[in-house]
């Protein structure tokens, strides 16, 4: 009885149960799925959603958000893109042009929600248009195929093997994104930055009152989150053969979906990225599973913010039986 | 007192096996004030629930003019002329005063708000209330006093012949108070039923006629208010003897050196040349009325509102005073002030967090292994000083929201002692903490200053003030108008400073 209901209580649970059946009945109903390489790709397009959903956690714990990370990581991807093709910069540089305009896009937001006291949303609402104007600007940008010179960093994401047909790919990708989830997860709980990132989404003032400083703290939220914005951009440029300009807008909501269907508290002050990377694996499923069944893509949408309703409604269910008792 | 109008008998109410309510009785006449008492935790709340229908009891009869009853929610409990005026206001702060009474029962013309109808039964309910509002007010403007007189009238619009208060003085000033007893004694008058919830015992002699004791979600007893004493109460209440008499010397030695300084502070205009100094092992109150600058001084001081001028020195290692630059509250913390504020669930605790957790946010870097959190050594810690301060838990896991005041205020002051502060500004100590637990919080107080913590006291209350300070400045309307030696100190002479700017 105890047991039973503790794994209820927690849900991740329920998240990582969704994501079983979702697999189960992929499994069952699709031929196509079964193959190896749909699995594959499926993952190859999970990266840059959970990557962008591990730096959004954060500012979704202080109950905040940012709406700038899709059209950000898009921003970030066509800049350095261009740099590439136009100034013959080494795909190292690029990367790192990439993470650091992350940093830069997050620190405004920071500065602006966390010294200035904009709302987070009209914060990251503002710099969302600014990242998509910047990206704009740049034609449609390919980065280098695997075969190009700098192709390399493909193999950050997947490994191949051999050539040709018979090559072999290994998704690293995967393992690096569940070492991240690790090392994140221990971030969240066992360090300072984690627990005041907590306590600042459970009571900003309080936390102030005991002497922190909690300004530099949300700065610092926005920042990381800037940063896994500027890695997803990476991982974007990795699946995406031309990346476009004036695109990317809507895809941070993925992310936020994900990191909700998680079991981020919406009024903040809790969050796992376990939760997280779970939540975006529903959604990656949802998004690249459900043709395979044989449903159109746009009902990936719908079933999402089922979904999405749901993982809210726990929360909210939850907190209401804790007010009870 | 005239005929019975509601009895409750043998009321039980269990959430998940544990016992809230244990055969508890009530009987409330027309006519009469009838105070339900009892620390935190006792029942009164819940009994309250049960009877307008919030929660449905397990068992017991609840009898209103004579017909047994059960009301299954507010709505069906305010049909029946059963309201209830909650501690916490339920009022919409962009409306206006009018359109906070009628809220979800609007007079309507066709299809059309009756504006003018509304505005004209708000007047009428506040001609038989006897008070004066303009019911075009927007909510916000009104002082939490008037906002409550306005809860009250419009309790009394739903032709209510049984109203609640919860708490209803807690927030309010003396002359508050004074107008809400007057209508409370109205409405007795007016031969309605009344069922006041305090704490306050002062308050329960002066306006309640009978007087209802729960402990622990059981019955103890009903008294006639008149014929009994407020030791009477209290021991029912607690079911043990609580002595309640002031200090009559300082505790603190007369060589005792100034550990805080503070000379000409200004911020703003509710804080006006404050100059005053601090001993080491010394509880100093600040008294005053409400509104009267004290919490600002205090947050001025420790850096949480911005000053425009003033001098503050702390001792140093050295045992001499040095000037302090004190512009945030980390600042503060690291000049050894600890300021533990009267909202706690705002300002002092992180409620969805572990004790654990609480206690040693003001200090994470003492459990700092290069970016890593000890939590063995935070645990230990926390255990301690669950121990040393005697904070009724289950564990040190427990999550704040699930402890009472009395423990949530333990919390906190564990907090600034891990972090080791000198200082403690505690403002409001006792607030919303029952008297049991408002006892060992003032023995720990005194045991802090006795081992040479300098505490300064913001209290409101009187008899808090004189059991409990060395010293006490007055403040009234941001300036300090005097400040007396425990020794000299009366209700008289405090109560004076504390007026001294009025009119």
């Amino acid at each position: 009885m105890t047991k039973k209901k503790s794994i209820f209580k927690d849900q991740r649970y329920i998240a990582l149960l969704i994501a079983i059946l979702l697999m189960v009945i992929y499994f069952i109903f699709s031929k196509e799925f079964r193959k190896y390489s749909s699995i594959l790709s499926m993952l190859d397009f999970s990266y840059y959603d959970m990557l962008m959903a591990f730096g959004v956690t954060f500012p979704l714990i202080t109950a905040g958000v940012d709406l700038s990370i899709g059209t950000g990581m898009v921003c970030y991807a066509l800049v350095a893109g261009t740099l590439i093709r136009n100034n013959n910069i080494p795909v190292g540089l690029a990367m790192l042009i990439c993470i650091l305009l992350g940093c830069a896009i997050g620190l405004l937001n920071g500065v602006l929600i966390g010294i200035m006291g904009l709302a987070p949303f009209i914060a990251t609402l503002s710099t969302c248009m600014i990242t998509r104007g910047i990206g704009s600007t740049c034609p449609a940008t390919p980065w280098p195929t695997t075969s190009q010179p700098g192709g390399w960093f493909h193999s950050i994401f997947k490994l191949t093997f051999g050539s040709g047909r018979g090559a072999f790919k290994f998704p690293i990708g995967f393992i690096f994104m569940f070492i991240l989830m690790l090392v994140l997860e221990f971030v969240l709980n066992h360090t300072k930055f984690g627990r005041y990132t907590i306590a600042i989404g459970s009571n900003r003032e309080a936390t102030a009152l005991s002497g922190i400083n909690v300004k530099f703290y949300h700065v610092m939220v926005y920042v990381v989150c800037g940063f896994f914005t500027g890695l997803a951009a990476i991982a974007y440029a990795a699946v995406t053969p031309t990346v476009q300009p004036g695109t990317g807008a809507g895809l941070e909501m993925d992310a936020i979906g994900g990191v909700f269907v998680g079991g981020v508290s919406a009024t903040g002050g809790y969050g796992s990225m376990i939760g997280t990377f779970i939540g975006v694996m529903i959604i990656c499923l949802l998004k690249t599973g459900l043709p395979y069944i044989g449903l159109q893509a746009n009902w990936q949408q719908i079933i999402t913010g089922v979904v999405l309703i749901v993982a809210v409604l726990i929360d909210i269910i939850k907190k209401r039986r804790a007010a009870v008792l | 007192m005239g005929e019975v109008i509601l009895t409750m008998k043998g009321i039980d109410k269990s959430f998940l096996g544990v016992h809230a309510l244990d055969h508890v009785d009530l009987e409330v006449r027309a006519g009469e004030v009838h105070a339900l008492m009892g620390e935190n935790g006792a029942g009164k709340s819940t009994l309250m629930k049960v009877l307008t229908g919030i929660y449905k009891k397990d068992s017991g009869t609840i009898t209103y003019f004579g017909k047994e009853v059960e009301f299954h929610n507010t709505r069906e409990a305010q049909d029946a002329g059963v309201v209830i005026v909650h501690q916490e206001l339920n009022m919409v702060g962009d409306l206006t005063v009018a359109q906070n009474i009628f809220i979800g029962r609007e007079p309507k013309k066709g299809i059309r708000i009756d504006d003018k109808k509304m505005i004209e039964d708000s007047k009428k309910l506040f001609e038989r209330l006897k008070i004066d509002i303009n019911p075009r007010e927007k909510m916000k403007n009104l002082t939490v006093g008037k906002q409550q007189m306005c809860e009250i009238a419009k309790a009394i619009s739903h032709d209510c012949k049984l109203i609640i208060f919860d708490e209803p003085s807690a927030a309010l000033t003396e002359k508050e108070i004074d107008d809400l007893f007057k209508i409370i004694r109205d409405l007795r008058a007016q031969n309605m039923g009344i069922i006041y919830i305090s704490h306050r015992m002062d308050e329960i002699k002066v306006i309640t006629d009978r007087v209802t004791v729960m402990r622990d979600g059981g019955y103890v007893g009903t008294l006639i208010t008149k014929d009994s004493t407020k030791e009477d109460i209290i021991n029912m209440m607690v079911g043990r003897v609580i002595y309640e008499d002031p200090k009559t010397h300082s505790m603190c030695p007369p060589d005792a050196p100034v550990v805080l300084k503070v000379e000409h502070l200004n911020a703003g205009h509710m804080v006006q040349d404050i100059s005053f100094e601090l001993h080491k092992g010394e509880i100093l109150g600040f008294s005053g009325l409400m509104g009267a600058g004290r919490t600002e001084t205090a947050r001025a001081i420790f850096g949480a509102d911005p000053k425009q001028s003033g001098k503050i020195s702390i001792l140093g290692k050295d045992g001499q005073l040095h000037e302090v630059t004190i512009n945030n509250p980390q600042d503060a913390v690291k000049a050894g002030i600890g300021y533990l504020s009267e909202d706690r669930r705002r300002f002092g605790v992180v409620v969805q967090k572990s004790i654990t957790e609480n206690s040693t946010l003001a200090c994470l870097e003492n459990y700092l292994h290069g970016p890593f959190i000890d939590k063995a050594k935070e645990k230990k810690d926390s255990e301690r000083l669950i121990k040393e301060l005697a904070t009724k838990t289950p564990s040190s896991d427990q999550l704040v929201m699930n402890l009472s005041g009395g423990n949530q205020q333990k919390v906190v002051i564990a907090k600034w002692l891990i972090r080791d502060s000198d200082i403690l500004i505690f403002d409001e100590p006792t607030r919303g903490i029952d008297v049991g637990a408002k006892n060992e919080i003032y023995k720990l107080m005194n045991k802090l200053a006795s081992e040479g913590k300098s505490i300064i006291m913001i209290s409101s209350e009187m008899t808090e003030i004189l059991r409990m300070s060395d010293r006490i400045v007055v403040m009234c309307e941001g300036k300090k108008t005097g400040e007396i030696r425990i020794e000299e100190a009366t209700q008289e002479n405090i109560m004076d400073k504390a007026t001294r700017n009025i009119n």
